[in-house]
Order: C-alpha cells, then structure tokens, then sequence
C-alpha cells in the first residue's frame, strides 16, 4: 500500500503538487491522468525521490520513504519513462540486468531472470540479447525499457507515460501485454498519463489531477458515471461517453449463458465497445463469447450493448 | 565521409561528356600531371645556401622513371573512368600508393643522377612537383580507403606497407642524395636529442593538461555557473600568439627561480622547458575542457533520469554511464590538443626549450631551407602519426557503442 499524505512540492514559489493525499492499495492499477503541468509527473517522481517533497509524507507498506537511502529505496522500485532511458553503449541483457547486478544477484540468476522477462515480452532471447537499444524499433526498445523495470521483481512499479512516444498500432499493443502482466503478477502500478483512452483501458483506479491536487480518486466506471465535478465531466468528455462506457466494461458481464451463436468467438475479457465493433463490421447482431480457457459460455447481442 | 561515394553511385549528369565515374580521382590526376609539366620536380642549387634552379621530371630522372610515372598516371585515369565498384576503389588505391612510393623512389634517384654530375656543395632537393605529385597520390590512397569503407584494420595495413616502402629506401639509400639527407647527416647526434626533447615536450604538456583540464571539465557540468568565466579564461588564453605568451612568461620564471632557488635547481627558469611547458599547457587546456563538457553535458538526459530512478549512485552513474558515453568526444579532444602541441612546441624552441623547432629557427637564421625542413618534416610526421593513431583508437570504441 502507498499513502500519499498531505505533500506538497512548489518550484519558484509555485505549488505544482499542493497538499495531497492518495492511497493505492496493492495490487491496484492506479493512473494519474491530468494535462500537462497539473503536477502528476512530480507526483510520481516523488515517490522514488526523484524529487524532494516539501512537505508531507509518502509511506509505502507502512514506511516512510524518507527514512531509506534513496539508492536502496529505488532499486526495490521498478521505473519505467516515456523515452526508455536505456543506456546506449549497453546491450539488451545489460540493460535488463541493471538492478538485479546492483543488488548483486549471482550472474547464473541474473541471466535466467533475463531470458525470463524477454520471454514475458515476447523477445525472442537468442536474437535480442545481445542487441544494442539503437538496433531496436520503438516498441521494442519500450518493451525492453518495461522489462528492465520488472527486472529485480520490484512489488511496485512507477511508469511515466511510457507509451506516448510510440505509434498508435504499437501502443495498443503494449498496453495489452503490460495489462497481461499486471493482471498475472498483482504488481501495483503507478501510471502516469494525459491520455483518457490509455487510462480508462488500463486502470483500476483513475486519480484525476487539477492545479497539484486531486480533482476525484475513483475507478474507471464511477468516474465515467458520476463525475465529482465540472472540472472532471469536462475532462473525461461528455462526447462520446457513451463510446467510453461500452470501452470500461466487459463482455462477460452482459454474456447470455444459456444461448449459442454462430462465427468467430469473443473473448469474454473483451470491451463491450469491441463487440460493438466486431458485430458492426460482421453486419450480425449475435456473437459467441468465450472464456480464457477457449470454452463457449454463451452470446452477447447488441441489445445487450445497452441494458 | 559518406558524400563522395554517394555522389559516385548516382550517375552524374555530366558523366555522359567527361564519362569519369570518380571525378575525386580524376582531379588528382590532372592536378599531378599539370604540376609535372609546368613546375621542376627536384630544386637544383650551387651550394647549400643559395635557391635553386628547377630541374623537370624527365631531366632530372631520366627514361625509365618518366615513362613509369606516365604509365601508372594513365592507368589513375582510366581507373577513374570505370564504373563505381569496389574492385575499382581497390585498384586506385594499389597503383596510388604504388605512386607514391614510386615518386619517393624518382625523386631519389634524380638526386643520385644530378649530384654525380654537379659539384660537391651542390644541393639537391624536391621541387613543387615532386610535393604535388605525391601529395595527390597520398590523397588518392586516402580517396580509395574512404570508398571502399575501410575499417582501421585496412587502414592501419595501409599506412603500415607506406611507411615500410619508405624506410626500405632509405635503409637502402635511396635518399641520400638529397639536402635534407646530408642535412642530416651533419646533424644526426643533435637530430636524435632534438626528437627526443620534442616529444617529451609534448608528452609532458599534454599529460598535465588533461590531469587539468579533465577535472575542470567535469566541474564546469556540474555547476553551470562555472562555465561563463572558466570559458572565458581560457578563450583569453587561446587568443594570446604563442611567441608572445612563451616571452610573456620569461619574467615571472626567472623572478620565481630567483626567489625560490630549489626550484631554480629543477630547472625552472625563464627560459628553457619550464616556460614552454606552462605555456602548451595553457594552450591544451580549452580544447580539453571543452571536450570534457561537451562530452558530459551531451548524454541524453532521459538516460541519467533512469538511472538514477534505477538506483544508481551518482559515483556509479558517472564511471558506468557519463564517461564512457563521453569517450569519444575525450579521446577526440586528446587527439586535437596533441597535434596542436606539437606544433605549438616547434615555436618553444625560441625560448631555449629545444625540440625540433632548434632546426626551423636555425635554418630561418641562416637562410638554409633544409634545415628548416629537417624541423619541419619530423613535426608534421609526428602531429600525423598522433593523429593517426588516436584516430584509430577512437573508431575502436565506437564500434561497440555507435552513435
């Protein structure tokens, strides 16, 4: 669990974080989403110490970050950036073996921890190893820079907007695999992003943040279906929320179990907003759903879109 | 590096009229045959303090020579008419360097040639021909290497097989004809010294400047405000002529010496190595600082964020990842900063620090041009083989970490 309590950081006399406070619990996807400059990188940044808060205090399980060596305090933490960061005179497996070297972990360990991650991100291991960052395409150098996060097996894992460099066919992508691992390992995620689609599909937890504070901490649906505030009901944007709202839930929730269809099955972890689009561009109204392990549960229609 | 060859593998416009495919080569090869024709190959005078009388290629060297300098000339062009291949870039740069050493090998058996039939204080030395003729076989090699991409191995194989041409001929006397040769000769024990002296003035400047220069850089990163006025001192310093810093710093030495004798006693003085050597120092300290700064300053900032957001300590960060993302732009600025001493150094000699500028100043004194060049030649050899070899040194890194 990480409390945020009552920090607060200014630069020049300005307050960019202004005396808040946020709990995530473990195992939770929490993303800060907010414009530029509404305090959520500083946000972040202040929970590896980055950056020296003010005033307040961030305790992760209970302990006062402030009270360990920030060098120690960072390598239990995973630390994922928008532009990689990954050193360019190192090869991948250097890269990915930053942390678990810096704690000195047997190099027998170390190499099996990396052939374990770049199997976890579909990077065949034989190939990449031994690749320098500048021989990689953007998603894969991101992949990398996730992986490395991951490396020492961090319980909580800070990302800054990771996938905002990437191309839109890319970042869906990756989106998908990070949730894949979230959902396998229960690591807690804080997630920076200014991106409302990113957030919606990848959280769950959304902290919306305003001028350094928190605007409404609430999950995915009750931010979409009870806005706190005009500043939040703007934000999430009250066009297309009916669009928003079939891309929050699930198809296995409206699944009709007791009926069969024909043609290609959903999955049942599919967004009402993909089946939407899967009966849109197969012109039916009924398609099979299916659960993780392949077998059929029953079918979603289009009436059931919008009960 | 890369532009001429991309020039050669599009097919130019005009190659339908000239139909030269490597117009670099073609250049070089009209530029040699002109020089040949209109200037003398090899400088003919009475004796050593006179200027000479030129003397032209097939005068001075005879049939066979002549013809075969002809032949591989002619051969340079029709290479240069071929279609851009690498067999083709292979072959100019096997007949250029075989130029090369063939107009090393004319020039002294054109001096052998003349000195039997002219008086025993004749002097005999190389023309503006003869220094066009292998200055473009030179670049010619230099061309040939750059396209066919050649790695520091092949380079390095290239400049080892030149220079081995050229001691054989002079173990084998090829030379000896020449002025600067009997130059030389008379100079030999004072030669060795003069060498010896110049590149311990040079090591020892440049050692002490980098032990300088490096921490200063490093300081001048990490508090910005360092840099207006260290950068400041130092462009000063650059603009300062040698001649007079070496003079400027002749008072304080001796006024220092003569106050403190131990140090009088290490040799400290106004003049001598002692103000020469604070001098190149002074000299090699902006290039330096700068490379160090540039060097440092220029890692991407994303890079130090992650680690630092990794857990790397800032001790850890600079030894793993600013310094060796800094080297090349360090080993760039050493490669400057030692061939800028080493000529800065041949000034030195005017204040009694000795080293190969002794030759210049005497030859300028006496008017004798090949002492001067007996200077001059070693200087330039030494700056192009420090050159060479920090050049070398730096592509080493660079392969394991481009960009």
């Amino acid at each position: 669990m990480i409390e945020l309590d009552r920090i607060t950081k200014s630069y020049g006399g300005r307050a960019v974080v202004d005396d808040l406070s946020l709990t995530i619990r473990s195992g939770e996807f929490c993303v800060l989403l907010g414009s530029s400059g509404c305090g959520k990188s500083t946000t972040l940044r202040m929970i590896n110490r980055l950056v020296a808060t003010d005033a307040g205090t961030i305790r992760i399980d209970g302990k006062d970050v402030a009270s360990i060596p920030p060098e120690l305090l960072r390598r239990r933490i995973g630390y994922a950036i928008q532009s990689t960061g990954l050193f360019p005179h190192w090869n991948v497996a250097d890269n990915i073996a930053t942390v678990p070297r810096l704690l000195k972990w047997p190099e027998p360990r170390v190499a099996l921890r990396v052939t374990e991650l770049l199997e976890l991100f579909r990077l065949d291991p034989s190939g990449y190893r031994s690749k320098y960052p500048h021989q990689l395409s953007g998603g894969e150098q991101q992949r990398v820079g996730v992986a490395r996060a991951l490396a020492a097996d961090p319980e909580l894992l800070l990302m800054d907007e990771p996938f905002a460099a990437v191309d839109p066919i890319t970042r869906d992508a990756l989106q998908g695999e990070l949730l894949r691992i979230q959902r396998a390992t229960k690591k807690t995620i804080v997630f920076v992003t200014h991106d409302i689609a990113e957030a919606l599909r990848l959280a769950t937890m959304i902290a919306i943040m305003d001028k350094g504070r928190i605007a409404q901490y609430a999950a995915p649906l009750d931010l979409l279906e009870h806005p706190a505030s005009d500043f939040v009901r703007d934000f999430v944007g009250h066009q297309g929320l009916g669009l928003k709202l079939l891309s929050v839930r699930r198809v296995a929730e409206r699944v009709r179990r007791d009926e069969t269809a024909d043609g290609e099955p959903l999955p049942g972890e599919a967004s009402l907003s993909d089946a939407l689009s899967a009966m849109t561009a197969r012109g039916t109204d009924r398609l099979p759903v299916i659960d993780p392990a392949g077998q059929p549960v029953g079918v979603i229609t289009l009436a059931d879109l919008v009960r | 590096m890369t532009a001429p060859v991309e020039l050669a593998t599009r097919p130019p416009a005009s190659a339908i009229h000239i139909g030269a495919h490597d117009q670099v080569l073609l250049v070089l090869v009209l530029t040699a045959a002109t020089a040949a024709l209109s200037c003398g190959f090899v400088s003919l005078a009475p004796d050593r303090l006179v200027s000479g009388a030129p003397v032209m290629l097939w005068t001075a060297s005879g049939n066979v020579f002549t013809i075969a300098m002809v032949v591989l000339g002619g051969l340079l062009l029709a290479v240069s008419l071929l279609p851009p291949r690498p067999a083709a870039a292979a072959a100019a740069g096997v007949i250029a360097a075989i130029s090369l050493l063939l107009s090393l090998a004319t020039l002294g058996a054109a001096a052998h040639t003349l000195a039997a039939a002219a008086a025993p204080a004749a002097r005999i030395s190389a023309g503006p021909a003869f220094w066009v003729i292998a200055g473009c076989a030179a670049l010619a090699v230099v061309d040939a290497l750059q396209r066919l991409r050649a790695g520091p191995l092949l380079t390095a194989a290239t400049v080892a097989a030149l220079c081995g041409g050229v001691a054989l001929f002079a173990v084998a006397g090829i030379f000896d004809a020449l002025s600067i040769v009997q130059e030389y000769e008379t100079q030999r024990l004072v030669f060795a010294t003069a060498l010896t002296r110049h590149i311990a003035l040079v090591a020892g400047s440049v050692g002490p400047a980098w032990l300088i220069g490096f921490p200063l850089g490093v300081a001048a990163v990490r508090r910005p405000r360092l840099q207006g006025p260290l950068f400041a001192v130092l462009n000063l310093l650059q603009t300062v002529p040698s001649i007079a810093l070496f003079g400027l710093l002749i008072v304080p030495l001796s006024r220092l010496a003569a106050t403190v004798p131990p140090l009088a006693a290490l040799g400290v003085g106004g003049i001598g190595p002692a103000p020469a050597i604070i001098a190149l120092v002074l000299y090699a300290l902006l290039p330096i600082v700068r490379n160090t700064t540039a060097g440092i300053s220029g890692v991407d900032p994303a890079v130090i964020d992650a680690a630092q957001g990794m857990g790397l300590t800032p001790r850890q960060i600079f030894w793993r990842i600013e310094l060796p993302l800094a080297l090349p732009l360090l080993i760039a600025g050493l490669r400057i900063v030692t061939v800028q001493t080493i000529g800065l150094a041949v000034v030195a000699a005017l204040i009694g620090a000795g080293g190969l500028g002794t030759f210049v100043f005497e030859g300028l004194g006496e008017y004798a041009l090949d002492l001067v060049l007996l200077g001059a030649l070693p200087a330039i050899a030494l700056a192009l083989a420090a050159d060479f070899v920090l050049h070398l040194i730096s592509a080493l890194p660079r392969r394991a970490t481009p960009r």
